[in-house]
């Protein structure tokens, strides 16, 4: 295709992509090839598909989509059919022959694999019906199980570019800014600083200003930044280059995780395309304003996500944060005026030009609008991404969307903000979740990780886990982040040993204290949350580990033991035929033993006993 | 990797070249190497310098600084276990336990035949297959003891 010239020929294209896609109107298979849905089989499944549609002949007549993440990460591989929008969840290779004869050439649905809904008990053939996807809105997400991420021209017929057309011809670099701010917009990284503000004082500054996309998404248990860069790249680049007509740029950089190499791969084609069709680089759509996008590739580690950092790897350069008194968008990288902005913000931008700043403050809560993306992962029966208005409560996320907590146990908190955010007790679960509320209880919106737990998670744990994770990820430069981490993972690694004393609550708490006020960037001053959040709701967890040596949650080895129930157990014998160290021993249907002596707390008895036998003391 | 002579020279130019011989992108360069060794020999790091225009300090803050980039040599195929926050409450600490015992190593070593090298790595984003781990290139989601340790011997059979 040739580079279009003007923004008439970038119309033109987009309506002959339309004609062409009615004109077609023959059926449609797209199928998910995310990295969630790629680890349990996606390939496979194609490479069944297009033999079983060559085998009927039907080649031709059936066109299949490979997309980017469609959100149901916890039933992929995932199948739609369209126009319909049938919906085959946990597609295997066997079931495509049958998929292909009974829907595709008798328009029969398969009812042995459709999705069957775990509440109602009722199955679901369109995937617009499963409360998962009804309940959500997602003006973000959308596109993703619609296009083909390597495919621009599937980008444009849906319209994308348009903003782009808009920022570059009919407004004013100003006007651009302003709708940005009275969108209010907030920054969807972490920080949740508003964007537009962020705009306005960078196009302020002099010098070769850069725009920078951080996609160096580092926070345990949150993928929506992979999801959108695998499945929708182009929005991102167009909201970038609307960044970039708005200061006044002509350079700028994705920094992405080296371990996504899925996102680093469909960004690089989304680069290599829009620069073909001169959406990128010099002289866009003929409008005399130039800019380009270069790709940087982290190295793994998670300060990197910080700003200052971010910049100084981008540099070559080992990336440790600074003291930011003087901010980023004056002196950032190369000692210039940058703008970042995280991956979903910039995703947010064409959506914000294309409907208007009011339309998109109509949605969300006061202080905190438009819609974010949560990854609704750990103990929930429906894991995946989940985009909803700011201010949804949590128990509509968790359980209307994510379908309440698995095997029928009991909720215990759910965890946001990743390892610098707070574990939210069950006390909270009406709360609509936006910046301001989460910071209310002590925890923090971050990039939306969502990990949600139950009555089988110790909170102390929970909390010595994130203080491991941060200690590793700390990059040593100030003491109290250094030291103060390393002194409350220490306390708390001896609680969960059984080593706890009567005054370490009061400890964490007063080192925390320090590290959070003394620490040089954000990631030494919110790292004692999990650890205060912890403390504050669940402080009785932590006082059985200290006084009773005791975990209620049968996590910290050393304070637990697995004892059969005489009462429960039917002597099924199945957790006798699990245990690798034999260590059960019982006549059928006669109530088992359990040698304590041999037991390695290993949990395969107590995850596979259906009649709640094995128990924790 | 004990002799320069099994170094690929020509490639490791072209790889420097690919990146305009930009100092800035010196870890990208170092990732492309490791990419094809599994770790950056050391015999690279005065080429680095040369070429580069860069202290020999900064290839080394940088080599250590980042995760991705490893010194040491490594096992044939990698395997990292996700211990993210998602995989680590569905017991990622199982799969890594399994794991080592299965290879008689500790987290972050290599198999005495340079076959494994068994590493954690905080969350690859497949949060909703968790738990989870990669071998390689591939992605392995659903996890218990017993598949994790399944897919290990595949690889283990494949080359033997």
């Amino acid at each position: 295709m040739a580079k279009l010239e003007n923004r008439e020929a970038l119309e033109e294209l987009r309506n002959s992509l339309k004609i062409a896609t009615q004109e077609k109107s023959k059926r449609l298979i797209s199928l998910c090839a995310g990295s969630g849905c790629s680890a349990y089989g996606t390939a496979k499944v194609h490479k069944a598909l297009k033999a079983e549609l060559t085998k009927h002949g039907l080649q031709d007549d059936v066109e299949i989509k490979l997309t980017g993440c469609h959100g149901f990460c916890e039933k992929g591989p995932i199948l739609v059919i369209q126009p319909e929008g049938i919906l085959y969840p946990q597609v295997k290779e066997d079931h495509i022959p049958n998929i292909v004869e009974e829907t595709i050439k008798n328009g029969n649905l398969v009812q042995s694999l459709l999705f069957k809904d775990p509440a109602s008990k009722k199955k679901i053939s369109h995937e617009h019906d499963v409360p998962f996807y009804k309940l959500q809105k997602r003006i973000i997400l959308g596109n993703n199980g619609l296009i083909d991420p390597t495919s621009i021209e599937d980008y444009i017929s849906v319209g994308g570019y348009s903003a782009l057309v808009k920022a570059l011809f009919d407004m004013t670099p100003e006007e651009i800014i302003d709708q940005v701010k009275k969108s209010g917009l907030r920054g969807r990284g972490g920080g949740g600083f508003p964007t537009g503000i962020k705009w306005e004082t960078c196009a302020r500054h002099d010098g070769d200003r850069y725009v920078i996309c951080n996609a160096d998404e580092g926070d345990p248990g949150a993928y929506m930044d992979r999801s959108l860069l695998e499945g929708n790249p182009h929005s991102i680049l167009e909201g970038m280059i609307i960044g970039a007509i708005a200061v006044g740029s002509h350079e700028g950089y994705v920094y992405v995780r080296h371990e996504y190499p899925l996102a680093v791969k469909n960004l690089l084609f989304a680069l290599q395309s829009a620069r073909r069709l001169g959406l990128l680089g010099e002289n866009i759509l003929g409008s005399g304003f130039s800019f380009d996008v270069h790709i940087s590739r982290g190295g793994g580690a998670f300060v990197c996500g910080e700003s200052t950092a971010l910049m100084t790897s981008l540099e070559g350069k080992p990336g440790r944060p600074r003291a930011k008194y003087i901010h980023t968008v004056e002196k950032g990288f190369r000692e210039s005026p940058s703008l970042l902005n995280n991956v979903e913000t910039w995703a947010n931008v064409p959506v914000i030009i294309n409907n208007g700043a009011d339309w998109y403050a109509s949605i969300g809560t006061e202080r905190s609008k438009g819609t974010k993306i949560f990854s609704l992962v750990g103990k929930v029966v429906n894991t995946g991404l989940v985009e909803v208005p700011m201010g949804t409560s949590l128990r509509a996320i968790i359980y209307d969307i994510g379908g309440g907590i698995p095997k029928k146990k009991k909720f215990k908190a759910v965890q946001t903000g990743g390892p610098s955010g707070g574990c939210i007790p069950e006390q909270f679960l009406d709360m609509g979740v936006d910046f301001d509320e989460l910071k209310k209880v002590g925890s923090i919106m971050g990039s939306g990780g969502m990990i949600v737990m139950d009555q089988d998670t110790c909170m102390v744990d929970v909390a010595r886990y994130f203080l491991d994770f941060l200690k590793e990820e700390s990059c040593g430069q100030c003491t109290p982040c250094r030291e103060g981490i390393k002194h409350m993972l220490q306390v708390l690694t001896d609680i969960c040993a059984g080593n706890g004393k009567e005054g370490d609550i009061e400890l964490l708490e007063e080192i925390g204290d320090v590290v959070a006020k003394a620490s040089l960037c954000g990631l030494g001053a919110s790292a004692p949350n999990p650890v205060l959040t912890t403390i504050r709701y669940f402080r009785n967890e932590y006082e059985s580990h200290i006084r009773d040596k005791k975990c209620p949650a049968g996590v910290c080895k050393p304070l637990f033991y697995y004892e059969i129930d005489a009462e429960k157990c039917t002597g099924c014998t199945l957790c006798a035929l699990k245990c690798p160290q034999q260590a059960i021993s019982g006549e059928k249907k006669k109530v088992h033993h359990l040698d304590r002596e041999k037991c390695i707390k290993c949990g395969i008895c107590y995850d596979s006993c259906k009649f709640d036998a094995i128990v924790i003391k | 990797m004990e002799n320069s002579e099994k170094i690929d020279w020509p490639k490791i130019n072209q790889i420097i070249e690919k990146y305009n011989v930009n100092r800035e992108a010196l870890l990208m360069i170092m990732q492309d190497i490791s990419d094809m060794y599994n770790y950056v020999p050391p015999e690279v790091i005065p080429v680095l310098v040369e070429r580069l225009g860069v202290r020999k300090s900064l290839v080394y803050s940088v080599a250590t600084f980042y995760k991705t980039i490893s010194l040491e040599p490594r096992g044939k195929h990698i395997i990292k276990v996700c211990t993210g926050t998602a995989c680590h409450v569905r017991g990622a600490d199982k799969i890594m336990d399994a794991l080592k015992e299965h290879l008689h190593i500790k987290e972050g070593e290599t198999t005495d035949n340079l076959m494994f090298t068994l590493e954690a790595v905080r969350c690859i984003g497949c949060c909703a297959s968790g738990p989870v781990m990669t071998v390689d290139q591939e992605t392995h989601g659903g996890l218990d003891r017993a598949t994790a340790v399944k897919i290990i011997e595949g690889h283990n059979k494949n080359v033997t």
